[in-house]
């Protein structure tokens, strides 16, 4: 073997291995984060989390009650805004349209979806808390909801475009019009894959804390109404890990965990649901 | 002499059409056609509102500062005074820092899981990386905060400033929370979307290409770095946009872990402010419609700058999948 053959194999090697290092961190940091949060937020974990609201400042306790209610009713308005829009414009995209239009929906979508979340919260901001003049849950779930919107819209069409093209024709060559095709048949067919999509939306969303800042806000007690500041999670979580106190800390790792397990548990339960089926559209 | 009724051509068509619409009508597809096209169309309405929304409430400083607004290097609400260029930097640089630690993981673990991983090994650690794209941003910043910067405050700068001290990179204060604590969070937070985009990428190029390359005698490294790798070169670099977009518009890690001081500093220990982080933090606190609006215009250009990189990554995207080169 030639010196310069020795050394294309140590490159080969070198270079092969690198690569491996770089896969296993990336899925270290996952397991790191795991386990930071597992270990202090288990620490920290009681049941009066779940059943208190947030102690005066200064007092030791309490819990977070409040933001787990509020995040759960955030989630429905949001659900209310961006299901209908996401899983109607998917069907549309999938059964009804035509090409240019489809194909600038699609686009816009995308770069809906690319909009970063502070703007979202801002969009909320000025089309809702400027003319109503204060916070409001309804705020908070407007922006989440169009948060919603793209991924929505593009894992309806995409279950409903798996759905195989016999069906549709089967159902056609019966008789059946086309909307009734597509409502009793292609849909039902490809309600996986649409419920999957759903859950991932609505994962990805339930994380989200710069859109509520300032439109949901927070509310250190129980929200008196849809139209009132509301407390989440997320924001719990920040206003707490940036505070200098060391109870609110302790907290916020147990909220951290929560939100985690959540956001976990929808994401592996959704991938499971179809593993084998639709693929779940990346980024 | 009865006249055969004779019609003409575009006549008789369009009268046939206008009876196939009423029958459609009546069988309910034409509604159901209109129904899910008002869904689709008000997705562009929306967006087309977030712009205009985003432009008309900044009307204020756009007309007093004009183009000044980027070059202005003080932010003074006190005195009325705001320029954007401390946190343009501030995100232009933590983004890019970001890139820089994210590009070569990212692309060398989407090497290892596309190239040598056997499939089974490459989905189930795809799958993971992909979950770790799940985790909120605030548990980044939490953790950035309690972990990363006390570790960069007592290990790595200390050691960084021994040995490259005399570079002006790394002078300055030691606080833990700055620029470079912003670019690290950053760089977490997008591998997952390189890896992802990118293994996608590379399985998409025809098996062909390394066997023909593994044909003439090149290693199983040559092959994939001289070969696959161009081959697949114009989807690596569309997902590096993507990533880039998120790292832009990231707002709660950064401003947990960045500093929060608007000043253009050298020194990558220096704490930082980007855009996102001075909306998130003065949002609320904004007294007087100066304020609230020059945290508008800012928020128009952190929009302006992804929509950019995001909608030329989408097209690069398109263009290359039609061509059946990649797949986004």
């Amino acid at each position: 073997m030639t010196l310069h053959t020795r050394w294309r194999k140590a490159v080969n090697y070198i270079m092969l291995s690198l690569t491996g290092i770089c896969a296993l961190l990336a899925v270290v940091f996952l397991f790191f984060i795991l386990g930071y949060l597992v270990y202090y937020g288990g620490k920290s974990l009681d049941w009066a989390f779940f059943t208190k609201l947030p102690a005066p400042v200064g007092e030791i306790g309490g819990g977070m009650a409040n933001a787990i209610v509020g995040s759960g009713k955030l989630l429905l308005l949001a659900s209310l805004v961006g299901v209908p829009i996401g899983f109607l414009g998917g069907v549309y995209l999938a059964e009804f349209g035509g090409l240019t239009f489809s194909f600038i929906v699609r686009y816009v979508t995308d770069l809906l979806n690319g909009v970063p979340s502070i703007v979202m919260g801002i969009f909320a901001y000025t089309i809702i808390v400027l003319p109503m003049k204060h916070f409001s849950a309804f705020a908070g779930g407007m922006a989440l909801g169009v948060m919603m919107i793209p991924i929505a819209v593009r894992t309806t069409e995409e279950a409903l475009r798996a759905v195989p093209r016999m069906l549709r024709e089967g159902a056609l060559a019966l008789g059946t019009s086309k909307w009734r095709t597509v409502a009793t048949v292609v849909v039902p067919a490809a309600s996986r894959g649409i419920v999957t999509g759903l859950m991932l939306t609505l994962a990805r969303v339930a994380g989200e804390t710069a859109p509520l800042l300032f439109t949901a806000f927070g509310n250190r007690f129980w929200s008196s109404g849809w139209n009132q500041p509301i407390a989440s999670l997320p924001v719990m979580i920040y206003t707490y890990a940036v505070a200098p106190y060391d109870d609110w800390h302790r907290q916020a790792w147990a909220a951290g965990l929560v939100l985690l397990a959540l956001v976990l548990v929808a994401n592996i339960g959704a991938r499971l649901l179809v593993s084998g089926g639709i693929s779940f559209k990346k980024a | 002499m009865a006249s055969v009724p004779f019609i003409k051509g575009d006549q008789a068509r369009s009268r046939g059409r206008a009876r196939q619409f009423i029958q459609r009508l009546r069988r309910g597809d034409e509604v159901a056609h209109l129904i899910t096209l008002l869904a689709a169309s008000s997705i562009i309405v929306v967006t087309m509102m977030l712009v205009y929304e985003l432009y008309i409430n900044c009307s204020l400083t756009r007309h007093k500062f004009g183009l000044g607004f980027f070059l202005g290097r003080t932010w003074d609400p006190v005195s009325g005074d705001f320029g954007a260029l401390p946190f343009i930097y501030g995100t232009l640089v933590s983004s890019a820092l970001a890139l820089l630690f994210a590009v070569p993981l990212g692309v060398g673990a989407a090497i290892f899981l596309s190239e040598l991983a056997p499939p089974r090994i490459s989905n189930a650690l795809t799958f993971v990386i992909e979950l770790l794209a799940a985790v909120p941003s605030v548990i980044y910043g939490f953790l950035g905060i309690f972990v990363i910067v006390p570790t960069l405050r007592k290990v790595v700068m200390p050691f960084v400033k021994s040995t490259l001290g005399f570079l002006p990179l790394f002078k300055g204060p030691m606080y833990g929370v700055s620029m470079l604590a912003g670019g690290l969070i950053l760089a977490i937070m997008i591998v997952p979307f390189i890896i992802s985009v990118s293994r996608d990428v590379l399985m998409a190029v025809p098996p062909e290409q390394r066997e023909a390359a593994l044909g003439l005698g090149a290693t199983k490294w040559e092959s994939t770095w001289q070969v696959v790798v161009p081959f697949a070169r114009v989807g690596i670099m569309a997902s590096v946009f993507l990533a880039l977009a998120r790292a832009l518009g990231e707002t709660m890690a950064v401003t947990m872990v960045i500093g929060n001081d608007p000043k253009i500093n050298a020194s990558l220990f220096a704490p930082a402010y980007s855009i996102a982080a001075v909306i998130a933090n003065e949002f609320t606190e904004a007294t007087g419609d100066l304020y609230l609006q020059a945290l508008i215009e800012l928020g128009l250009v952190l929009f302006l700058l992804t929509i950019v990189i995001n909608g030329l990554a989408r097209l690069v995207i398109i263009a290359t999948t039609q061509k059946g080169v990649t797949q986004g």
